[in-house]
Protein backbone atom coordinates (compact mmCIF):
# COMPACT_ATOMS: atom_id res chain seq x y z
CA UNK A 1 0.00 0.00 0.00
CA UNK A 2 1.21 3.46 -0.86
CA UNK A 3 -0.12 6.98 -0.93
CA UNK A 4 -0.10 9.05 -4.10
CA UNK A 5 -1.17 12.53 -5.05
CA UNK A 6 -3.50 12.05 -7.98
CA UNK A 7 -6.35 13.88 -9.62
CA UNK A 8 -9.53 12.04 -10.62
CA UNK A 9 -8.28 11.32 -14.12
CA UNK A 10 -4.99 10.05 -12.70
CA UNK A 11 -6.88 7.76 -10.34
CA UNK A 12 -8.93 6.36 -13.22
CA UNK A 13 -5.74 5.74 -15.22
CA UNK A 14 -4.11 4.09 -12.23
CA UNK A 15 -7.08 1.74 -11.90
CA UNK A 16 -7.02 0.86 -15.62
CA UNK A 17 -3.29 0.25 -15.44
CA UNK A 18 -3.63 -1.98 -12.40
CA UNK A 19 -6.49 -3.85 -14.08
CA UNK A 20 -3.88 -4.57 -16.78
CA UNK A 21 -5.98 -3.42 -19.73
CA UNK A 22 -4.59 -4.78 -22.98
CA UNK A 23 -6.18 -2.62 -25.67
CA UNK A 24 -6.84 1.10 -25.35
CA UNK A 25 -8.64 3.27 -27.85
CA UNK A 26 -9.44 6.68 -26.50
CA UNK A 27 -10.07 10.02 -28.10
CA UNK A 28 -9.17 13.08 -26.06
CA UNK A 29 -11.89 15.47 -24.98
CA UNK A 30 -11.90 18.05 -22.19
CA UNK A 31 -12.00 17.25 -19.31
CA UNK A 32 -11.13 13.63 -20.04
CA UNK A 33 -8.00 14.40 -22.13
CA UNK A 34 -5.43 13.61 -19.48
CA UNK A 35 -6.82 10.06 -19.26
CA UNK A 36 -6.09 9.46 -22.96
CA UNK A 37 -2.73 11.20 -22.68
CA UNK A 38 -1.56 9.41 -19.57
CA UNK A 39 -2.59 6.03 -20.96
CA UNK A 40 -0.65 6.65 -24.17
CA UNK A 41 2.39 7.64 -22.12
CA UNK A 42 2.18 4.43 -20.10
CA UNK A 43 2.05 2.39 -23.30
CA UNK A 44 4.91 4.35 -24.84
CA UNK A 45 7.20 3.90 -21.84
CA UNK A 46 6.29 0.24 -21.58
CA UNK A 47 4.88 0.59 -18.07
CA UNK A 48 1.63 -0.79 -19.42
CA UNK A 49 1.76 -3.74 -21.79
CA UNK A 50 -1.11 -2.72 -24.05
CA UNK A 51 -1.92 -1.74 -27.59
CA UNK A 52 -2.95 1.86 -28.05
CA UNK A 53 -5.19 2.38 -31.06
CA UNK A 54 -5.41 5.93 -32.33
CA UNK A 55 -8.93 6.57 -33.51
CA UNK A 56 -10.56 9.52 -35.21
CA UNK A 57 -13.63 9.87 -33.00
CA UNK A 58 -15.38 8.57 -29.92
CA UNK A 59 -17.70 6.52 -32.09
CA UNK A 60 -14.63 4.61 -33.26
CA UNK A 61 -13.06 4.61 -29.81
CA UNK A 62 -15.86 2.60 -28.29
CA UNK A 63 -16.26 0.48 -31.45
CA UNK A 64 -12.60 -0.55 -31.23
CA UNK A 65 -12.77 -1.14 -27.50
CA UNK A 66 -15.93 -3.25 -27.80
CA UNK A 67 -14.56 -5.37 -30.63
CA UNK A 68 -11.25 -5.76 -28.80
CA UNK A 69 -13.01 -6.86 -25.64
CA UNK A 70 -14.87 -9.46 -27.72
CA UNK A 71 -11.56 -11.02 -28.75
CA UNK A 72 -11.06 -11.89 -25.09
CA UNK A 73 -9.02 -9.04 -23.63
CA UNK A 74 -9.75 -6.27 -21.17
CA UNK A 75 -10.16 -3.15 -23.28
CA UNK A 76 -10.30 0.46 -22.17
CA UNK A 77 -11.62 3.78 -23.28
CA UNK A 78 -12.84 6.95 -21.58
CA UNK A 79 -14.85 9.95 -22.58
CA UNK A 80 -16.94 12.96 -21.60
CA UNK A 81 -19.87 15.05 -22.75
CA UNK A 82 -20.02 15.50 -26.54
CA UNK A 83 -17.76 12.49 -26.89
CA UNK A 84 -20.20 10.31 -24.98
CA UNK A 85 -23.02 11.69 -27.10
CA UNK A 86 -21.10 10.73 -30.24
CA UNK A 87 -20.55 7.26 -28.78
CA UNK A 88 -24.26 6.86 -28.13
CA UNK A 89 -24.92 4.41 -30.95
CA UNK A 90 -22.09 2.14 -29.83
CA UNK A 91 -22.98 2.51 -26.15
CA UNK A 92 -26.07 0.39 -26.79
CA UNK A 93 -24.03 -2.07 -28.85
CA UNK A 94 -21.48 -2.68 -26.10
CA UNK A 95 -24.20 -3.41 -23.59
CA UNK A 96 -26.22 -5.56 -26.00
CA UNK A 97 -23.32 -7.80 -26.97
CA UNK A 98 -22.48 -8.02 -23.26
CA UNK A 99 -18.92 -6.70 -23.53
CA UNK A 100 -18.09 -5.77 -19.92
CA UNK A 101 -16.04 -2.63 -20.55
CA UNK A 102 -15.37 -0.26 -17.68
CA UNK A 103 -15.32 3.32 -18.92
CA UNK A 104 -14.62 6.47 -16.95
CA UNK A 105 -17.04 9.23 -17.94
CA UNK A 106 -15.85 12.65 -16.89
CA UNK A 107 -19.12 14.50 -16.49
CA UNK A 108 -19.43 17.69 -18.49
CA UNK A 109 -22.52 19.47 -19.80
CA UNK A 110 -23.73 19.13 -23.37
CA UNK A 111 -24.06 21.89 -25.94
CA UNK A 112 -25.79 24.23 -26.45
CA UNK A 113 -24.48 26.44 -24.92
CA UNK A 114 -20.96 25.11 -25.34
CA UNK A 115 -19.54 24.27 -21.98
CA UNK A 116 -16.49 22.42 -20.76
CA UNK A 117 -17.61 22.11 -17.18
CA UNK A 118 -19.34 19.76 -14.84
CA UNK A 119 -22.94 18.63 -15.19
CA UNK A 120 -24.52 15.17 -15.23
CA UNK A 121 -26.64 15.50 -18.36
CA UNK A 122 -24.12 13.67 -20.55
CA UNK A 123 -24.24 10.47 -18.51
CA UNK A 124 -27.95 10.81 -17.72
CA UNK A 125 -28.69 10.83 -21.45
CA UNK A 126 -27.22 7.30 -21.51
CA UNK A 127 -28.95 6.01 -18.42
CA UNK A 128 -31.28 3.63 -20.26
CA UNK A 129 -28.64 2.19 -22.58
CA UNK A 130 -27.92 -0.87 -20.44
CA UNK A 131 -24.70 0.28 -18.77
CA UNK A 132 -24.16 0.41 -15.07
CA UNK A 133 -23.44 3.90 -13.77
CA UNK A 134 -21.50 4.74 -10.64
CA UNK A 135 -21.11 8.36 -9.47
CA UNK A 136 -18.08 9.24 -7.36
CA UNK A 137 -17.73 11.71 -4.52
CA UNK A 138 -13.95 12.05 -4.43
CA UNK A 139 -10.75 10.89 -6.09
CA UNK A 140 -10.32 7.86 -3.84
CA UNK A 141 -13.80 6.75 -4.78
CA UNK A 142 -12.92 7.06 -8.48
CA UNK A 143 -10.09 4.58 -8.01
CA UNK A 144 -12.12 2.27 -5.78
CA UNK A 145 -15.23 2.24 -7.93
CA UNK A 146 -13.16 1.56 -11.05
CA UNK A 147 -11.66 -1.51 -9.41
CA UNK A 148 -15.04 -2.66 -8.11
CA UNK A 149 -16.61 -1.98 -11.52
CA UNK A 150 -14.23 -4.43 -13.22
CA UNK A 151 -15.17 -7.15 -10.80
CA UNK A 152 -18.90 -6.51 -11.15
CA UNK A 153 -19.04 -5.94 -14.92
CA UNK A 154 -17.09 -9.11 -15.68
CA UNK A 155 -19.08 -11.32 -13.31
CA UNK A 156 -20.66 -14.14 -15.32
CA UNK A 157 -24.10 -13.30 -13.98
CA UNK A 158 -23.77 -9.62 -14.88
CA UNK A 159 -21.70 -9.19 -18.09
CA UNK A 160 -22.73 -5.58 -18.33
CA UNK A 161 -20.47 -2.62 -19.07
CA UNK A 162 -20.04 0.12 -16.51
CA UNK A 163 -19.52 3.87 -16.55
CA UNK A 164 -17.63 5.28 -13.62
CA UNK A 165 -18.76 8.90 -13.56
CA UNK A 166 -16.54 11.59 -12.12
CA UNK A 167 -17.42 15.25 -12.03
CA UNK A 168 -15.48 17.24 -14.61
CA UNK A 169 -12.75 19.40 -13.06
CA UNK A 170 -14.18 19.10 -9.52
CA UNK A 171 -12.81 15.55 -9.50
CA UNK A 172 -10.99 15.07 -12.80
CA UNK A 173 -8.53 17.88 -12.13
CA UNK A 174 -8.47 18.03 -8.33
CA UNK A 175 -5.45 16.53 -6.62
CA UNK A 176 -6.04 14.38 -3.59
CA UNK A 177 -3.89 12.10 -1.53
CA UNK A 178 -5.15 8.63 -2.30
CA UNK A 179 -4.40 5.16 -1.16
CA UNK A 180 -3.11 2.84 -3.91
CA UNK A 181 -3.08 -0.83 -2.99
CA UNK A 182 -0.45 -3.35 -4.02
CA UNK A 183 -0.72 -4.72 -7.55
CA UNK A 184 -0.97 -8.30 -6.25
CA UNK A 185 -4.09 -7.56 -4.21
CA UNK A 186 -5.74 -5.91 -7.20
CA UNK A 187 -4.81 -8.91 -9.37
CA UNK A 188 -6.30 -11.19 -6.79
CA UNK A 189 -9.46 -9.09 -6.49
CA UNK A 190 -10.39 -8.71 -10.17
CA UNK A 191 -8.52 -11.67 -11.62
CA UNK A 192 -7.20 -12.24 -15.09
CA UNK A 193 -9.65 -11.38 -17.83
CA UNK A 194 -11.46 -14.24 -19.44
CA UNK A 195 -14.21 -14.03 -22.02
CA UNK A 196 -17.24 -15.59 -20.36
CA UNK A 197 -19.67 -15.14 -23.22
CA UNK A 198 -19.43 -14.56 -26.95
CA UNK A 199 -15.95 -14.00 -28.38
CA UNK A 200 -14.31 -13.41 -31.73
CA UNK A 201 -12.02 -16.24 -32.73
CA UNK A 202 -11.00 -16.82 -36.34
CA UNK A 203 -10.62 -20.57 -35.78
CA UNK A 204 -14.16 -20.84 -34.43
CA UNK A 205 -16.10 -18.05 -36.12
CA UNK A 206 -19.15 -16.48 -34.61
CA UNK A 207 -21.51 -13.73 -35.66
CA UNK A 208 -22.03 -11.21 -32.90
CA UNK A 209 -25.00 -8.88 -33.17
CA UNK A 210 -26.85 -10.44 -36.07
CA UNK A 211 -30.22 -9.11 -37.17
CA UNK A 212 -32.74 -10.27 -34.58
CA UNK A 213 -36.44 -10.45 -35.31
CA UNK A 214 -39.30 -9.60 -33.01
CA UNK A 215 -39.51 -13.27 -32.05
CA UNK A 216 -36.23 -13.00 -30.14
CA UNK A 217 -35.46 -9.33 -29.53
CA UNK A 218 -37.51 -9.16 -26.32
CA UNK A 219 -35.65 -12.17 -24.94
CA UNK A 220 -32.23 -10.61 -25.61
CA UNK A 221 -33.38 -7.45 -23.86
CA UNK A 222 -34.71 -9.55 -21.00
CA UNK A 223 -31.28 -11.14 -20.65
CA UNK A 224 -29.84 -7.65 -20.18
CA UNK A 225 -32.47 -6.85 -17.57
CA UNK A 226 -31.57 -10.01 -15.67
CA UNK A 227 -27.88 -9.07 -15.84
CA UNK A 228 -28.64 -5.62 -14.47
CA UNK A 229 -30.85 -7.07 -11.72
CA UNK A 230 -28.13 -9.55 -10.77
CA UNK A 231 -25.68 -6.66 -10.54
CA UNK A 232 -27.41 -5.33 -7.42
CA UNK A 233 -26.35 -8.38 -5.46
CA UNK A 234 -22.96 -8.68 -7.13
CA UNK A 235 -22.08 -5.04 -6.37
CA UNK A 236 -22.95 -5.50 -2.72
CA UNK A 237 -20.82 -8.63 -2.55
CA UNK A 238 -17.94 -6.98 -4.39
CA UNK A 239 -18.03 -3.95 -2.10
CA UNK A 240 -17.96 -6.22 0.93
CA UNK A 241 -15.00 -8.14 -0.42
CA UNK A 242 -13.36 -4.83 -1.31
CA UNK A 243 -13.75 -3.67 2.26
CA UNK A 244 -12.13 -6.85 3.58
CA UNK A 245 -9.21 -6.62 1.17
CA UNK A 246 -8.65 -2.87 0.91
CA UNK A 247 -10.13 -1.58 4.16
CA UNK A 248 -12.48 0.98 2.67
CA UNK A 249 -16.23 0.70 2.94
CA UNK A 250 -18.28 1.61 -0.09
CA UNK A 251 -21.97 1.14 -0.70
CA UNK A 252 -24.49 1.60 -3.49
CA UNK A 253 -26.26 4.29 -1.54
CA UNK A 254 -24.86 5.97 1.54
CA UNK A 255 -26.95 7.64 4.22
CA UNK A 256 -24.99 10.32 6.06
CA UNK A 257 -26.52 11.26 9.43
CA UNK A 258 -29.92 10.31 8.09
CA UNK A 259 -31.18 8.14 10.95
CA UNK A 260 -32.53 10.94 13.12
CA UNK A 261 -32.73 13.56 10.38
CA UNK A 262 -35.88 15.67 9.95
CA UNK A 263 -35.08 16.37 6.33
CA UNK A 264 -32.63 14.77 3.92
CA UNK A 265 -31.12 15.68 0.59
CA UNK A 266 -30.51 13.03 -2.08
CA UNK A 267 -27.63 13.76 -4.47
CA UNK A 268 -24.94 12.33 -6.73
CA UNK A 269 -21.25 12.97 -7.18
CA UNK A 270 -18.75 15.41 -5.80
CA UNK A 271 -21.30 17.80 -4.28
CA UNK A 272 -22.08 15.13 -1.67
CA UNK A 273 -18.80 16.02 0.01
CA UNK A 274 -19.90 19.64 0.40
CA UNK A 275 -23.35 18.49 1.49
CA UNK A 276 -21.84 16.34 4.26
CA UNK A 277 -19.82 19.33 5.44
CA UNK A 278 -22.99 21.45 5.53
CA UNK A 279 -24.79 18.71 7.46
CA UNK A 280 -22.08 18.77 10.13
CA UNK A 281 -22.24 22.54 10.31
CA UNK A 282 -26.02 22.72 10.55
CA UNK A 283 -26.15 19.96 13.14
CA UNK A 284 -23.99 22.13 15.39
CA UNK A 285 -26.80 24.66 15.15
CA UNK A 286 -29.23 21.95 16.21
CA UNK A 287 -30.75 21.41 12.80
CA UNK A 288 -31.32 17.76 12.08
CA UNK A 289 -30.37 17.35 8.43
CA UNK A 290 -28.82 14.49 6.49
CA UNK A 291 -27.48 13.54 3.07
CA UNK A 292 -28.17 10.52 0.92
CA UNK A 293 -25.43 9.86 -1.60
CA UNK A 294 -26.39 7.62 -4.49
CA UNK A 295 -23.30 5.90 -5.87
CA UNK A 296 -24.94 3.30 -8.08
CA UNK A 297 -27.49 5.02 -10.28
CA UNK A 298 -27.71 2.03 -12.62
CA UNK A 299 -28.68 -0.43 -11.30
CA UNK A 300 -30.77 1.76 -9.03
CA UNK A 301 -30.61 0.49 -5.44
CA UNK A 302 -34.34 0.95 -4.79
CA UNK A 303 -34.59 -1.21 -1.68
CA UNK A 304 -31.56 0.35 -0.02
CA UNK A 305 -32.75 3.88 -0.79
CA UNK A 306 -36.21 3.09 0.51
CA UNK A 307 -34.66 1.76 3.69
CA UNK A 308 -32.86 5.05 4.28
CA UNK A 309 -35.73 7.33 3.25
CA UNK A 310 -38.49 5.40 5.03
CA UNK A 311 -40.31 7.61 7.52
CA UNK A 312 -38.82 10.88 6.23
CA UNK A 313 -41.60 13.38 5.68
CA UNK A 314 -39.67 15.90 3.59
CA UNK A 315 -37.02 14.86 1.10
CA UNK A 316 -35.03 17.07 -1.23
CA UNK A 317 -33.44 15.71 -4.41
CA UNK A 318 -30.63 17.52 -6.18
CA UNK A 319 -30.35 16.95 -9.91
CA UNK A 320 -27.26 18.18 -11.66
CA UNK A 321 -29.13 17.84 -14.97
CA UNK A 322 -32.16 19.62 -16.31
CA UNK A 323 -34.84 17.02 -16.98
CA UNK A 324 -36.53 19.27 -19.54
CA UNK A 325 -40.22 18.62 -19.99
CA UNK A 326 -40.43 16.34 -16.98
CA UNK A 327 -41.68 17.38 -13.57
CA UNK A 328 -38.19 16.77 -12.32
CA UNK A 329 -34.73 15.48 -13.17
CA UNK A 330 -33.77 11.83 -13.39
CA UNK A 331 -32.75 11.39 -9.75
CA UNK A 332 -35.98 13.00 -8.56
CA UNK A 333 -38.07 10.76 -10.81
CA UNK A 334 -36.24 7.71 -9.60
CA UNK A 335 -36.65 8.73 -5.95
CA UNK A 336 -40.38 9.34 -6.43
CA UNK A 337 -40.77 5.89 -8.00
CA UNK A 338 -39.03 4.29 -5.01
CA UNK A 339 -41.19 6.21 -2.50
CA UNK A 340 -44.48 5.85 -4.36
CA UNK A 341 -46.17 3.94 -1.51
CA UNK A 342 -44.98 6.30 1.26
CA UNK A 343 -46.55 9.53 2.37
CA UNK A 344 -43.78 12.04 1.87
CA UNK A 345 -43.06 15.34 0.21
CA UNK A 346 -40.28 15.03 -2.35
CA UNK A 347 -38.92 18.32 -3.63
CA UNK A 348 -36.83 18.73 -6.74
CA UNK A 349 -33.79 20.98 -6.89
CA UNK A 350 -31.91 21.63 -10.10
CA UNK A 351 -28.54 23.30 -10.10
CA UNK A 352 -24.81 23.03 -10.55
CA UNK A 353 -25.19 23.19 -14.32
CA UNK A 354 -22.38 23.87 -16.79
CA UNK A 355 -19.77 23.95 -14.05
CA UNK A 356 -21.62 26.21 -11.62
CA UNK A 357 -20.27 25.39 -8.20
CA UNK A 358 -22.63 23.96 -5.61
CA UNK A 359 -21.21 25.74 -2.57
CA UNK A 360 -22.20 25.52 1.08
CA UNK A 361 -24.63 28.39 0.81
CA UNK A 362 -26.64 26.68 -1.96
CA UNK A 363 -26.97 23.51 0.07
CA UNK A 364 -27.75 25.46 3.23
CA UNK A 365 -30.52 27.28 1.38
CA UNK A 366 -31.98 23.94 0.32
CA UNK A 367 -31.90 22.53 3.85
CA UNK A 368 -33.46 25.72 5.28
CA UNK A 369 -36.27 25.49 2.71
CA UNK A 370 -36.84 21.82 3.45
CA UNK A 371 -36.95 22.48 7.21
CA UNK A 372 -39.48 25.29 6.69
CA UNK A 373 -41.59 23.01 4.52
CA UNK A 374 -41.46 20.37 7.23
CA UNK A 375 -42.56 22.90 9.87
CA UNK A 376 -45.37 24.02 7.54
CA UNK A 377 -43.93 27.53 7.39
CA UNK A 378 -43.79 27.50 3.62
CA UNK A 379 -45.28 25.56 0.75
CA UNK A 380 -43.22 26.43 -2.29
CA UNK A 381 -39.55 25.82 -2.93
CA UNK A 382 -36.94 27.12 -5.37
CA UNK A 383 -36.63 24.39 -7.99
CA UNK A 384 -33.82 26.05 -9.93
CA UNK A 385 -31.89 26.75 -6.79
CA UNK A 386 -28.98 28.73 -8.20
CA UNK A 387 -30.50 30.45 -11.24
CA UNK A 388 -29.82 34.18 -11.50
CA UNK A 389 -32.76 36.55 -11.33
CA UNK A 390 -31.89 38.09 -14.69
CA UNK A 391 -31.98 34.74 -16.54
CA UNK A 392 -34.37 35.92 -19.23
CA UNK A 393 -32.46 39.14 -20.01
CA UNK A 394 -28.92 37.93 -19.58
CA UNK A 395 -27.88 38.31 -23.23
CA UNK A 396 -28.59 41.51 -25.12
CA UNK A 397 -27.18 42.13 -28.57
CA UNK A 398 -26.99 45.18 -30.84
CA UNK A 399 -29.23 44.86 -33.85
CA UNK A 400 -29.48 46.98 -36.95
CA UNK A 401 -32.68 48.93 -36.98
CA UNK B 1 -29.39 -25.14 -53.21
CA UNK B 2 -29.13 -28.72 -52.02
CA UNK B 3 -25.42 -28.38 -51.49
CA UNK B 4 -25.97 -25.34 -49.28
CA UNK B 5 -28.44 -27.07 -47.04
CA UNK B 6 -26.16 -30.01 -46.65
CA UNK B 7 -23.28 -27.82 -45.55
CA UNK B 8 -25.39 -26.22 -42.84
CA UNK B 9 -26.52 -29.56 -41.46
CA UNK B 10 -22.87 -30.54 -41.18
CA UNK B 11 -22.07 -27.39 -39.22
CA UNK B 12 -24.81 -27.87 -36.68
CA UNK B 13 -24.04 -31.56 -36.28
CA UNK B 14 -20.43 -30.77 -35.42
CA UNK B 15 -21.10 -28.07 -32.85
CA UNK B 16 -22.09 -28.70 -29.29
CA UNK B 17 -24.72 -26.49 -27.73
CA UNK B 18 -23.63 -23.92 -25.22
CA UNK B 19 -25.51 -21.01 -23.78
CA UNK B 20 -24.44 -17.57 -24.97
CA UNK B 21 -26.08 -14.31 -23.98
CA UNK B 22 -26.90 -11.61 -26.49
CA UNK B 23 -27.38 -11.66 -30.24
CA UNK B 24 -24.97 -14.37 -31.37
CA UNK B 25 -25.01 -17.02 -34.07
CA UNK B 26 -22.54 -19.41 -35.63
CA UNK B 27 -24.99 -20.95 -38.05
CA UNK B 28 -26.41 -18.12 -40.01
CA UNK B 29 -28.62 -18.87 -43.01
CA UNK B 30 -28.44 -15.39 -44.53
CA UNK B 31 -24.65 -15.66 -44.78
CA UNK B 32 -25.05 -17.90 -47.82
CA UNK B 33 -25.47 -15.10 -50.31
CA UNK B 34 -25.92 -17.78 -52.97
CA UNK B 35 -29.53 -18.01 -51.84
CA UNK B 36 -30.15 -14.60 -53.42
CA UNK B 37 -29.34 -15.96 -56.90
CA UNK B 38 -31.97 -15.83 -59.65
CA UNK B 39 -29.70 -17.05 -62.45
CA UNK B 40 -26.66 -19.29 -62.35
CA UNK B 41 -23.64 -19.31 -64.67
CA UNK B 42 -23.29 -22.50 -66.71
CA UNK B 43 -19.96 -23.20 -68.38
CA UNK B 44 -19.41 -24.93 -71.70
CA UNK B 45 -16.24 -26.76 -70.65
CA UNK B 46 -15.36 -27.83 -74.20
CA UNK B 47 -15.26 -24.25 -75.44
CA UNK B 48 -13.44 -22.94 -72.33
CA UNK B 49 -9.76 -21.99 -72.90
CA UNK B 50 -9.01 -21.73 -69.14
CA UNK B 51 -7.79 -18.17 -69.53
CA UNK B 52 -8.92 -17.17 -66.00
CA UNK B 53 -10.72 -13.97 -67.03
CA UNK B 54 -13.91 -14.99 -65.20
CA UNK B 55 -11.87 -15.78 -62.07
CA UNK B 56 -10.27 -12.32 -62.16
CA UNK B 57 -13.50 -10.42 -62.68
CA UNK B 58 -15.72 -12.31 -60.21
CA UNK B 59 -16.63 -9.71 -57.55
CA UNK B 60 -17.41 -12.43 -55.00
CA UNK B 61 -14.15 -14.29 -55.65
CA UNK B 62 -15.96 -17.64 -55.91
CA UNK B 63 -14.50 -18.93 -59.21
CA UNK B 64 -11.50 -21.27 -59.31
CA UNK B 65 -9.78 -22.52 -62.46
CA UNK B 66 -8.60 -26.10 -62.20
CA UNK B 67 -6.61 -26.65 -65.36
CA UNK B 68 -6.14 -30.43 -65.19
CA UNK B 69 -9.83 -31.18 -64.76
CA UNK B 70 -12.37 -31.62 -67.51
CA UNK B 71 -14.80 -29.50 -65.52
CA UNK B 72 -12.09 -26.90 -65.35
CA UNK B 73 -14.10 -24.13 -63.69
CA UNK B 74 -15.46 -24.50 -60.19
CA UNK B 75 -17.95 -22.03 -58.82
CA UNK B 76 -18.84 -21.90 -55.14
CA UNK B 77 -22.59 -21.73 -55.41
CA UNK B 78 -22.94 -21.00 -51.67
CA UNK B 79 -21.76 -17.49 -52.41
CA UNK B 80 -22.30 -16.93 -56.18
CA UNK B 81 -25.05 -14.30 -56.40
CA UNK B 82 -25.54 -14.87 -60.12
CA UNK B 83 -24.50 -11.37 -61.13
CA UNK B 84 -23.41 -12.51 -64.59
CA UNK B 85 -20.15 -10.57 -64.76
CA UNK B 86 -18.24 -13.77 -65.59
CA UNK B 87 -20.58 -14.42 -68.54
CA UNK B 88 -20.13 -10.84 -69.73
CA UNK B 89 -16.35 -10.87 -69.50
CA UNK B 90 -15.69 -14.35 -70.97
CA UNK B 91 -13.73 -13.82 -74.25
CA UNK B 92 -15.06 -17.12 -75.67
CA UNK B 93 -18.64 -16.41 -74.56
CA UNK B 94 -18.78 -19.92 -73.14
CA UNK B 95 -20.57 -18.98 -69.92
CA UNK B 96 -24.33 -18.62 -70.12
CA UNK B 97 -26.75 -17.51 -67.44
CA UNK B 98 -29.60 -19.97 -66.87
CA UNK B 99 -32.63 -19.33 -64.67
CA UNK B 100 -32.31 -20.85 -61.20
CA UNK B 101 -36.01 -21.69 -61.02
CA UNK B 102 -37.41 -23.07 -64.25
CA UNK B 103 -41.08 -22.68 -65.06
CA UNK B 104 -42.75 -26.01 -64.30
Amino acid sequence: MSYKMLDGNGAAVMAMKMARVQVISAYPITPQSTISEKLSELVETGELDAQYVRVESEHSALSVATAAQLTGVRAATATASQGLALMHEVVGMTAGVRAPIVMPVVNRGLAAPWTLWCEHTDAMAERDMGWMQFYCQNVQEVYDMMIIAYKVAEDKNVLTPAMVCLDGFFLSHSMQKIDIPEQEIVDEFIGKYEAKNSYLDTSDPMFICNLTGSDEYTEMRYQQKVGMDNALEVIEKAQKEFEEKFGRKLCMVEGYKTEDADVVLVALGSMCGTAKYVVNKMRQEGKKVGVVKIVSYRPFPAEQLKGILDGKKVIGVFDRSTGFGSKGGPVWNETCAVMKDSVCDIREYIGGLGGRDVPEKTIEKIFEELLEIKDKKRKDHTTWIDVKSNAMDIRQVEKNA
Amino acid sequence: MKKMQKQQENLSNKSKKCRVLGPVANVYAAANTGSWRLERPEVDFEACIKCGTCEKYCPANVISIIKDKVECIEIDFDYCKGCGICANECPKKCISMVPERRES
